[in-house]
């Protein structure tokens, strides 16, 4: 029994290890360096999730060879990859609402419904105790295994008294400690960062103790996982492939546990309790929704090796459920049988602590409180200081909750398998999940409808698993699961409405999530959600838009001195005080009679709300404020004016961006008219220069002719020849500003028809060759086609080529000008060129050139031969014709004389028919 | 400029989850492998780390809160 001594000594130090973790993290929180303030802390409290039944459990469950056991880990992955999402939606309703737990969370959705938090809690006082139990019992057999395994497998200590029991006394100690590190302080919504710190240590600790045991089972026992999996194969016994056929339920049943473990992560009261209310700051779930998933991946990779190396092992090795301990202990090792079972304890524990008291705070506020509330009147009124009484309730709530545990394993015993027990703890956690989800999403879910739902999948629940499980057990008879109760067979529990094919669990979750959801939904559909709902509703559905609204949802009006009466018999003297304070800043020379303002109401019940739970601190405000405690149309207006505002606001950027962009095209545009205007201006005034200059110069001659009649008859005829070049200047000018008007308003009209390229190239040259002649300017031509047919009117295509070729006289060189036009065919297009040898058109003006009026200075600096003769309007003119005709006209770089270089195209056309192509000859 | 938002993100990454998870995608891994144990235990443990690696991925590298 010596062993026996030192495994108890083991353990109990061990628990007294989680004492001093526990106040050390206090202690460090009280300092205001928290050591739960960290994302990894916060991955590690999760794992709480990974309780007893996880550490010996799942080998139990792998041992039957199906791979069944990890989707009770992939729901949770599935479930945190959506927290981002959804955790962190209740971790943010939770924490503006002071909401402490999940039966207070889903009450608070339905209008603070007492109903409905006591529903909440007892299904989950009901559904959680036997998981409690069944951890438990894992610490009774864990130690039996470890201390009874010489003596060949000594089972349960059912029939020695419980005073012998260990069970008994670490439900004990456990509840010690519950006590003093889950009730110090009386406000629930304050975390418990002690507890939390030792929760995380515990799961260090168990992941440490199962690697240990994968590690030592596969390396040491065997060569490797080669090894062991060539020797498993090879082993008659070992039949089962790890396939889906090995999983109860096929498919179906795959599903259905995926779906079960994804819920029951979100909806257990210990996985609440440690995601939502011990949350410290929302951005942990970031790196805890990879962290945690992590570790699940890590504590499961050695269950399989482990199972088989169990079953490999054969009768020595006992039941599945204890293959962890027995294994390290058949190999005759001292301290890792003693580390896997603190491993062990770690994971039953940690599990039992949270539970707890997430159970207990429900306990207190959602059952006891409220029923104490209705009895105030009678019986507690004249008590001045109830806080004593509430942690009173809750560390009664806490023994009691650990006691039906204990008397759960004594009296159930051994009926169950662990895995068995754990999901009926599920499903029963599950029917929290559509009242919870549905009303986080949807605005439209109604009290009744949530009632009727829990209601509903709850009776669905005990039917087909919680009481066939009693039968199982011997309580009832058999046949209640054979033949149903009272003989009715489509009321059998396993096979509902004679339902088959699905393994138990499946088969429950299906039936009571069809109720659930269907009741919420359904009902919702003719029942009326009062206002203080509608406003829950709306606060709980828009948590993400609306955290900045604080309302003061306060109307009504009650004393100060009221209001510290009501906080000090509930809180007690120091909280009260310390709530006061926060006000009391200002003025301290309040007076009690003085009204409290709607904000320390609406605090004072959120205060109220962190420790009795909302349904309660509802219930207390409104017994000491008079009037309209709550203007709830108010409030609703108010949300509604919040979501319009948001929505005005979107539409109003939307528009305010649109008129932006509106607003820049029409500066652009106003920019573009401007400059035309400018360009108008600048084009009268040029014209008036233009016209004149010839005009002047006409006159100035008349009037010499007119005043001196004396003048010789040679210089009058010198004069009346400057007067008649002028004039015709002075035409050809006006002309051709009518040209351009035309061109530009678009009423020029062109007879367009089919000429010959050539043939208008050559008439054009003979109509310049006396004025180049005079200037012996050397014009070559080189016709690459002898016929180039294009579609252009006439008169307009040589008055092109002639201005084209005026310029190029004119602009040639001094020295032996030249000048040469050339002909050919590119692409589909007919292309001439006129080139001359002057000094050419910098590329930087070739665009300029094609503006009105615009000159290109000729000669040096130091030499200007000034403005060249002409208008300045040839080239635009041309330019403007030829875009008409469909034809383009650029400047180019020189190809052969180096000079000026212009370029004409049109399209090339078919010959036409022999009529047609008369006419143009006879031009 | 602007990438996609963590919340797209992790919506695309808990449908790959759900692919990977169940059937019809786990039933391609259940068969034979080596010594005559399903391929599905591998196939699901591999699915799982691929899965941890691209959460952890997208979230230590987003800035959104």
């Amino acid at each position: 029994m010596k062993n026996e001594l030192l495994v108890l000594f083991v353990a109990f130090s061990y628990l007294a290890l989680l004492f001093l973790i526990a106040a050390w993290g206090d202690k460090r929180a009280e300092q205001g360096r928290s050591v739960i303030n960290s994302s990894t802390v916060y991955a590690l409290s999760i794992a709480v999730y990974c309780t007893a039944w996880t550490f010996y459990g799942s080998v139990g469950r792998a041992a039957e060879a199906e791979p069944s056991f990890l989707l009770i880990y992939l729901g949770p992955t599935i479930a945190m990859l959506i927290g981002w999402m959804l955790i962190r939606k209740m971790v943010r309703i939770a924490r503006a609402q002071r909401l402490t737990s999940i039966a207070d969370f889903i009450s608070a959705r339905y209008g603070k419904s007492e109903g409905i938090g006591a529903l909440v809690a007892g299904i989950a006082v009901i559904g959680i105790i036997p998981y409690i139990a069944l951890q438990l019992k894992a610490i009774t057999v864990s130690f039996d295994v470890l201390t009874g395994y010489q003596m060949n497998g000594r089972q349960s200590g059912a029939n020695i008294s419980f005073l012998l029991d260990q069970s008994f006394w670490i439900s004990i100690v456990l509840a010690i400690f519950i006590i003093l590190f889950g009730t110090r302080q009386l406000d629930a919504s304050e975390r418990h960062e002690g507890m939390v710190t030792a929760i995380a240590f515990e799961s260090l600790i168990k992941l440490l103790a199962f690697m240990a045991v994968g590690i030592f089972v596969v390396f040491v026992m065997y060569g490797g996982p080669t090894d062991l999996f060539a020797q498993a194969a090879a082993h008659p016994d070992i039949a089962g492939t790890f396939g889906m056929a090995n999983v109860p339920g096929g498919a179906a049943g795959w599903v259905g546990l995926l779906l079960l473990a994804t819920l029951a992560f979100l909806t257990l009261p210990r996985q609440f309790q440690v995601l939502v209310v011990e949350n410290v700051d929302e951005r942990h779930i970031k790196r805890a929704s990879w962290l945690f998933p992590l570790y699940l991946l890590a504590i499961n990779i050695f269950v399989i090796p482990v199972a088989l190396a169990g079953l490999l092992l054969g009768e020595a090795a006992g039941a599945p459920d204890s293959f962890v301990l027995t294994l390290p202990l058949s190999a005759g090792l001292e301290y890792l049988p003693l580390l896997v079972f603190i491993g062990g304890l770690s994971a039953a524990t940690s599990m039992v602590i949270v539970e707890t008291i997430a159970l207990s705070t429900m306990i207190s506020n959602q059952l006891v409180m409220p029923v104490l509330l209705r009895w105030r009147r009678l019986h507690l009124d004249q008590t001045s200081d109830l806080s004593g009484w509430l942690l009173s309730i809750r560390r009664v709530a806490i023994i009691l909750i650990l006691l039906l545990g204990y008397l759960y394993v004594a009296l159930i015993g051994d009926s169950y398998s662990l895995v068995t027990i754990g999901l009926v703890s599920f499903a029963a956690a599950a029917q929290f999940a559509p009242a919870l989800l549905l009303g986080m999403f949807w605005r439209g879910a109604t009290r009744t409808a949530a009632a009727a739902g829990l209601i509903g999948g709850f009776i669905i629940w005990c039917h087909t698993l919680l009481i066939p499980g009693f039968a199982q057990s011997g309580w009832l008879p058999l046949t209640l699961i054979t033949e149903g109760p009272w003989g009715i067979e489509w009321l059998r529990p396993y096979q509902l409405f004679g339902l088959t094919g699905l393994d138990i669990h499946t088969h429950a979750l299906f039936w009571s999530m069809l109720v659930n959801v269907g009741l919420i939904l359904l009902v919702s559909q003719f029942t009326r959600q009062t206002n203080l709902e509608q406003t829950q509703a709306a606060l709980f559905t828009q948590a993400f838009s609306q955290d900045r609204l604080h309302t003061n949802l306060w109307q009504g009006h009650t004393s100060r001195g009221e209001l510290r009466q009501l906080l000090t018999r509930y809180l007690g003297p120091v909280a009260t005080q310390r709530f006061f304070k926060a006000f009391n800043d200002a003025d301290k020379n309040i007076k009690d009679e003085a009204p409290a303002s709607p904000d320390m109401v609406s605090r004072a019940e959120k205060q109220l709300a962190g420790a009795l739970g909302s349904s309660s601190a509802r219930v207390l405000i409104n017994s000491v404020v008079r009037g309209e405690a709550l203007d709830i149309q108010a409030v609703l207006s108010i949300l509604d004016t919040t979501s319009q505002t948001l929505e005005y606001n979107r539409r109003l950027e939307q528009k305010s961006n649109e008129l932006a962009r509106i607003g820049n095209e029409l500066r652009a545009a106003n920019d573009r008219l401007r400059e035309l205007d400018k360009l108008k201006d600048e084009f009268v005034a040029m014209v008036s220069h233009e016209l004149r200059t010839p005009l002047t110069s006409i006159r100035a001659f008349a009037e010499i002719l007119k005043d001196n009649q004396g003048i010789p008859i040679e210089k009058q005829q010198h004069f009346l020849e400057v007067i008649v070049r002028e004039s015709e200047r002075l035409s050809r000018l006006i002309e051709e500003i009518l040209d351009l008007a035309r061109l530009e308003s678009g009423r020029m009209t062109l007879k367009p028809q089919h000429i010959d390229l050539a043939a208008a190239v050559k008439q054009s040259i003979d109509a310049v060759t006396r004025l180049y002649e005079e200037r012996n300017v050397e014009l070559t031509l080189q016709l690459d086609i002898d016929v180039a047919w294009v579609i252009a009117d006439v008169d307009r295509l040589q008055q092109v080529l002639i201005n084209l070729l005026e310029n190029a006289r004119k602009f040639a060189a001094e020295d032996q000008p030249k000048v040469h036009v050339s002909l050919t065919a590119r692409g589909d297009q007919y292309r001439v060129r006129v080139e001359d040898n002057g000094t050419g058109i910098p590329v930087d003006h070739r665009d300029r050139v094609f503006e009105k009026f615009h000159q290109v200075e000729q000669g040096s600096k130091e030499q200007p031969r000034g403005r060249p003769k002409g208008t300045g309007l040839g080239l635009p003119i041309c330019r403007g014709i030829l875009t008409h005709l469909g034809g383009k006209l650029w400047v180019d770089d020189p190809e052969k004389l180096g000079g000026a270089s212009l370029i004409m195209e049109l399209a090339q056309t078919e010959a036409p028919d022999q009529q047609a192509s008369e006419t143009i000859n006879e031009h | 400029m602007q990438g996609p938002s963590l919340v797209s993100r992790l919506v695309s990454l808990t449908l790959l989850g759900l692919l990977f998870f169940i059937p019809p995608l786990v039933l391609l891994f259940d068969r034979p492998g080596s010594y005559g144990f399903s391929m599905l235990p591998i196939w699901l443990f591999a699915s799982w780390l691929v899965l941890i690696l691209l959460t952890a991925w997208v979230m230590e590298r987003s800035d959104e809160e």
